[in-house]
């Protein structure tokens, strides 16, 4: 019996082959490699005349932080933009390739993208990931139909809400916007309840910090307003400097020369064409 | 039947940074005052430094000196050594000759006297900086070399404010406020300093 010359491709769906591997090398004590994940606080609410997002600018990698000013407000259109909290590739990736999909879409409609149609395409996405790209989304956005606001699961499932909160400091956030929000609220008071709610993510959640970063959406306009408020600047800076010796220090040097295995004879053959 | 995984701990980690150098007549020793669990904020305004030598003055009859109180220390902490204390030490004080001393310790007890030492969270973001600026002799030279700093009590204070600005702006368990006590040989001095809250 002969064994097949060549292996048959696996027919389509997920391939769980390596999983058992993974197992087995997770009780050998050998863990996955982490992600960078943005442990965020995220905002969106909804104004008279539109939509105002808000986001924390920390990106951390376990207790470590690896970015202290990063941008999680992600355009999507000119008049949708989306936070993302969860792991940063993620995110990342994905507001990138909806991102493209409407500006082809809008290309081949020849009209302004609509809020529910990036809701779709990302949704979709996740769905069929099954949660395992992590991304939690607030979307919002003026389209021809009105102001919207959504949030997104990293699982598929969404909500259309009047405020939204996400992230490890969406409870904090959260907290603000129960106690303060109201339908009607003029631009700058949206403003200011979201720069509240940031902040009060900032301060009391260890995966969110640094500055705020404010985006407003109205009709035909918007404004991005990276790094509106910097609560936490640098407490001490030393007034004399510091001074780094040049490099590790030499202890010892030893040169040993490699001996040479090339035997010469003298009037050899010629080497051949 | 395969080992049943605990489904509770009896430990918690608080997160916070201390560090401790030791000078040729001074100590100063300082920790962050923050208190966290997860990724909550328990407290803004904890000390984690604390005074210690009044029982052995009452026992002893005499003022407990620093490598005595190690010794104590190391022994505490191995007393409980098959259910340790989940706490990370350091020892700062002034030895018989009012030089500076430090000591470093492990969750059970292992100490060794050293010119300067950092433990917590923040720890392996401030040890490498100092050992690039006060950089202790190996202790493996031969003459023995003293481990403490040349440096002067101001500049030591300062170093160690950077030192905290710095592991608050990447440790997210590091922060709010940062407390200094000074040890030297007209007493004791302590002194605070804002920082990152967030």
């Amino acid at each position: 019996m002969s064994s097949p010359a060549f292996e048959i491709p696996p027919k389509g769906g997920f391939s769980f082959d390596l999983c058992r591997r993974n197992e087995m090398i997770a009780k050998k004590g050998v863990n996955p490699p982490s992600f960078r994940k943005t442990g965020t606080t995220i905002v969106g609410l909804i104004f008279q005349d539109g939509v105002i997002l808000g986001a924390d600018t920390r990106a951390t990698e376990g207790p470590i932080v690896c970015d202290k000013n990063c941008e999680k407000i992600h355009y999507m259109a000119p008049n949708i933009y989306c936070c993302g909290a969860g792991t940063a590739a993620d995110t990342e990736a994905v507001t990138d390739m909806v991102s493209s999909q409407l500006q082809l879409h809008r290309y081949h409609t020849g009209r302004e993208s609509r809020v529910v149609t990036a809701l779709t395409l990302l949704k979709r996405h996740l769905f069929n990931y099954q949660g395992y790209v992590q991304a939690a989304l607030v979307l919002g956005g003026v389209d021809c139909t009105g102001p919207h606001l959504h949030t997104i699961y990293p699982h598929g499932s969404t909500d259309t809400l009047p405020f939204a909160t996400m992230g490890s400091g969406s409870l904090a956030a959260m907290a603000v916007f129960e106690s303060k929000y109201r339908e009607g609220l003029t631009r700058d008071e949206g403003v200011q309840l979201v720069s509240e709610a940031i902040c009060s993510g900032v301060f009391n959640d260890l995966g969110s910090g640094s500055n705020v970063d404010v985006c407003v959406i109205t009709k035909g306009h918007k404004e991005y307003l990276r790094n509106h408020l910097l609560p936490n600047p640098r407490t001490y800076v030393s007034s004399k400097g510091f001074s780094f010796p040049k490099k590790t220090e030499v202890l010892l040097t030893k040169i040993t020369p490699l001996k040479e295995k090339v035997v010469v004879i003298e009037g050899g053959d010629a080497m051949e064409e | 039947m395969v080992k049943q995984q605990p489904n509770w701990s009896p430990y918690d980690n608080n997160g916070g940074s201390c560090v401790a150098i030791a000078g040729a007549d001074y100590c100063v020793i300082a920790a962050d005052t923050r208190m966290s669990s997860g990724y909550n904020i328990l407290t803004r305004d904890y000390s984690k430094i604390c005074k210690l030598h009044l029982i052995y003055q009452h026992q002893h009859n005499k003022q407990m000196s620093c490598p005595a109180m190690a010794q104590l220390l190391s022994n505490t902490l191995y007393y409980k050594r098959f259910f340790p204390y989940y706490a990370f030490n350091v020892l700062g004080g002034l030895d018989n000759e009012g030089k500076g001393c430090v000591f470093t310790y492990d969750a059970v007890g292992s100490y060794e006297r050293v010119g300067y030492s950092s433990q917590g969270s923040g720890s392996t973001l401030i040890m490498p900086f100092l050992d690039n600026q006060l950089k202790s002799p190996s202790p493996l030279l031969l003459p023995a070399q003293d481990a403490v700093t040349p440096l002067s009590e101001s500049e030591a204070v300062d170093l160690v404010k950077t030192c905290f600005a710095s592991a608050t702006e990447r440790d997210i368990y590091t922060g709010d406020r940062l407390e200094i006590v000074v040890l030297n040989a007209d007493g004791i001095r302590r002194e605070y300093m804002e920082l990152r809250k967030d």
